[in-house]
């Protein structure tokens, strides 16, 4: 529920919330106590309590985001590597957070929200603004966690990020692209993988300097073609269940 | 005109075909016959005493394999071809049926009288115990009145039916098409006339494609050297029987022709198209060249990328060293090594809508603009910008070509590490480097610091039908399958098996 700032684990109210997305409409801002005069982010819903499977295009709909965090608006490789590397929280390589869980960044106090994007994308500008929170010049952080039911080898994550950003699969760093760009389908893609069974952790870090900013991610198979038979699975609490990350 | 060939000029020239070649080897040889692969190895048949044999083990290096006539009874065309034309063997053409080899030549005798012979073999391979070749006796001849010399086989199996087909003949007379039997290599129907397809022309002969036959053929004047016009034509019917018309509409048998291939650099007349099929959208055209000028004027063989374009076939050319961008056909976005590029002329504002703005910057709006520049920018100089490359080995990625110094690569063959068919293998290196693209054992990319010719570091570059490249190391480490460059997504590069239905691993080489 964009747009309320929390005191504590999320608040939003799962009836209204699944009486919107029943009517058809989109629903991530269904507020209490609006902070300021913004509309609910039109993409973007609070993440459901089932496991996700990816759409048809295999792209992943479920993600826990951090709101974002205010950093200097250059995007080259080195620059976006040290803005991304630096520490802005404990454990910011490893936590699996919960929804509605915050951290301390400068002065700043953010939230983890657990989001459902009804598009292929997940739409960062549509998520800070209902937040009132800064679209440009910031850095996202993104968290899900992926369920696989066997070990899965000769995979790729493939992604899509305006802007720049820098992607782990189960801690190890995979995908960087750089410089102001749009989100393309399969931008970047990592080397071949292997998806193990059970949970496995994706986080991206990603870096706007202005304008529109969205990301989008799925995983290919041997022949390009989407994965079948994951899904994304956090628990009650919106945290993705932990995978051994090497971080 | 009439071809005027003499064996004993023939082996003079022959024995004077030494050196170093474009093909490399002993590529020397006049109207050689359809490339022919075989059991892993490439074989071509040529004019000359005994109708000279060439093998090679890649396409690129050729040598001699004897002459087709030592396996021959008798060692010369059998009596009844002798009687029909003369014993001479020229300008063979080769095709597989079944369990056997049917090889066509020309048995002229003085001109016009002639005649096409037949040898029939199970294996091309001089060394196999079962290396012989029967006699099959004349398949079709000219007696030397008729509007017919009948030399300069070509065969064609119809894909849409298995028939089989030869064109023969040569500026005296027409160019004729008589079908022939699979089963035993010989005419189906005797009784019935050639059907006369096209006139001023020899080295005929039709290939397939998309629904169409092309009749393809050489005009112009041969064997004097540097003063042979040879150039190589073209028409098309939708029937195997024609009329083959060119792209002007003008039929082939009143002396129409659209140019294929004509003289050009330092090759001189071009005859004797033969289809070389390497599958998965690779095609390759063999010819001869009357005068290669970097080998003292000798008529040479040469194997040639085939394109399509329009709905006919284009001769492309071997793969020129150089330096290029390396660009996806998939996704646009140019081949680079992963090192954070610098601005070539430096960041600048976007100038005129606004003031000078901040490097890197768009201006402000309002402000003055910039003055123009009064020098043209330089091209970037690698050897500046390379000293904050790290010194190890560097990942590959792609992105917007922006004619900065780590998207310039240089391609060069390599000499001595074998090649493929039409060209050697090159090595690819980052311009004004000796950071070298190599394959890794995972099959993925890498640029490593130096080339050291391995396998991994050796690209054959084919062009494709629509004018691409398919780039493929000769090895890959851990992998026995043929790997292409693959585009998996906008930025990122990897090795893959190549899809013909694909854009993957389509790529534009473009000069910077």
């Amino acid at each position: 529920m964009i747009g309320r700032m929390k005191t504590g684990r999320n608040a939003f109210l799962p009836v209204l919330a699944a009486v919107a997305i029943l009517s058809g409409a989109v629903l991530f801002g269904a507020r209490q106590e609006p902070a300021a005069a913004r509309g609910p982010a039109p993409s973007l819903v609070h993440a459901g309590s089932a496991p996700k499977a990816p759409d048809a295009a295999g792209f992943l709909q479920r993600w826990l985001i951090l709101e974002p965090i205010r950093v200097a608006p250059q995007l080259t490789d080195t620059a976006v590597q040290a803005v991304v590397k630096k520490e802005y929280f404990p454990n910011q390589f490893t936590v699996m957070p919960h929804d509605g869980d915050r951290v301390s960044v400068g002065d700043e106090s953010l939230t983890w929200h657990a989001v459902d994007t009804i598009a292929y994308n997940v739409n960062l500008f549509h998520f800070a603004y209902a937040l009132n929170k800064p679209t440009s010049n910031v850095l996202f952080w993104a968290v899900t966690s992926v369920e696989s039911p066997r070990d899965i080898p000769n995979v790729r994550l493939a992604i899509g990020s305006n802007a720049a950003s820098i992607w782990w699969l189960n801690g190890q760093e995979v995908i960087g692209i750089y410089n102001d760009r749009q989100t393309v389908i399969d931008d970047g893609v990592s080397k071949r993988l292997t998806l193990k069974k059970g949970p496995n952790v994706i986080r991206a870090a990603i870096v706007n300097a202005g304008g529109a900013t969205d990301f989008c991610a799925r995983f290919l198979d041997g022949d390009d073609n989407p994965v079948k038979g994951i899904v994304v699975k956090l628990d009650a609490n919106g945290r993705g269940a932990q995978a051994q990350e090497n971080r | 005109m009439s071809k005027f060939r003499l064996s004993v000029a023939i082996t003079a020239w022959l024995a004077l075909l030494t050196g170093a070649f474009a093909l490399d080897g002993a590529p020397g040889m006049h109207d050689p016959s359809t490339v022919i692969q075989a059991d892993g190895k490439f074989y071509v048949y040529a004019t000359g005493n005994g109708l000279p044999a060439f093998v090679s083990d890649d396409g690129w290096t050729w040598r001699r394999a004897g002459s087709v006539m030592q396996a021959v009874a008798g060692g010369r065309p059998g009596p009844d071809v002798i009687a029909r034309g003369g014993n001479n063997s020229w300008a063979p053409d080769i095709i597989r049926s079944g369990d056997r080899y049917f090889l066509y030549y020309a048995a002229p005798g003085s001109q016009p009288k002639a005649a096409i012979g037949l040898l029939i073999g199970k294996t091309l391979d001089p060394t196999s115990p079962d290396y012989k070749w029967e006699d099959g006796g004349p398949i079709v001849w000219s007696d030397g009145v008729e509007d017919s010399n009948a030399i300069d086989p070509g065969v064609l199996r119809d894909p849409t039916n298995g028939s089989l087909w030869l064109t023969y003949g040569s500026y005296f007379g027409y160019i004729r098409l008589v079908e022939l039997d699979p089963k035993t290599g010989k005419r189906l129907h005797p009784e019935r006339k050639p059907v006369n397809i096209a006139i001023n022309s020899e080295a005929s002969v039709m290939i397939f494609h998309e629904g169409w036959y092309y009749l393809l053929v050489t005009h112009g004047s041969c064997c004097a050297g540097g003063n042979s016009s040879y150039n190589i034509r073209m028409g098309r019917s939708k029937k195997v029987t024609g009329p083959f018309l060119d792209n002007m509409g003008i039929d082939m048998i009143q002396g129409g022709g659209k140019l294929f291939a004509g003289s050009s650099g330092r090759h001189i007349g071009v005859g004797h198209f033969g289809l070389l099929d390497l599958g998965d959208g690779v095609q390759k055209f063999s010819c001869h060249y009357e005068s290669d000028l970097d080998r003292g004027g000798v008529s040479v063989l040469d194997i040639r990328p085939l394109l399509w374009r329009d709905g006919w076939p284009v001769a492309g050319d071997n793969f020129v060293a150089g330096t290029y961008e390396i660009q996806s056909a998939r996704t646009g976005t140019a081949l680079e090594m992963a090192v954070q590029g610098v601005p070539v002329g430096g960041g600048r504002g976007r100038g005129g809508r606004g003031g000078p703005g901040a490097p890197g910057g768009r201006g402000e709006p309002g402000s003055a603009p910039p003055p123009p520049p009064a020098t043209p920018i330089a091209a970037q100089d690698v050897a500046q910008v390379s000293a904050n490359w790290p010194s190890g080995s560097v990942d590959v990625r792609m992105a917007p070509y922006m004619v900065q110094a780590q998207q310039k690569w240089t391609i060069t063959p390599v000499s001595d590490a074998g090649g493929y068919p039409g060209s050697p293998f090159f090595k690819i290196t980052i311009a004004g480097t000796e950071r070298a693209l190599a394959a890794t054992p995972e099959s993925e990319l890498v640029v490593l610091p130096a080339f050291s010719g391995a396998p991994e570091q050796l690209w054959r570059i084919d062009q494709l039908t629509d004018g691409t490249y398919r780039l493929m190391p000769k090895g890959v480490p851990n992998s026995t399958e043929p790997l292409a460059l693959s585009a998996v997504g906008s930025s990122s590069p990897t090795l893959a098996k190549f899809r013909a239905d694909s854009d993957r691993q389509r790529w534009l080489i473009v000069t910077p």
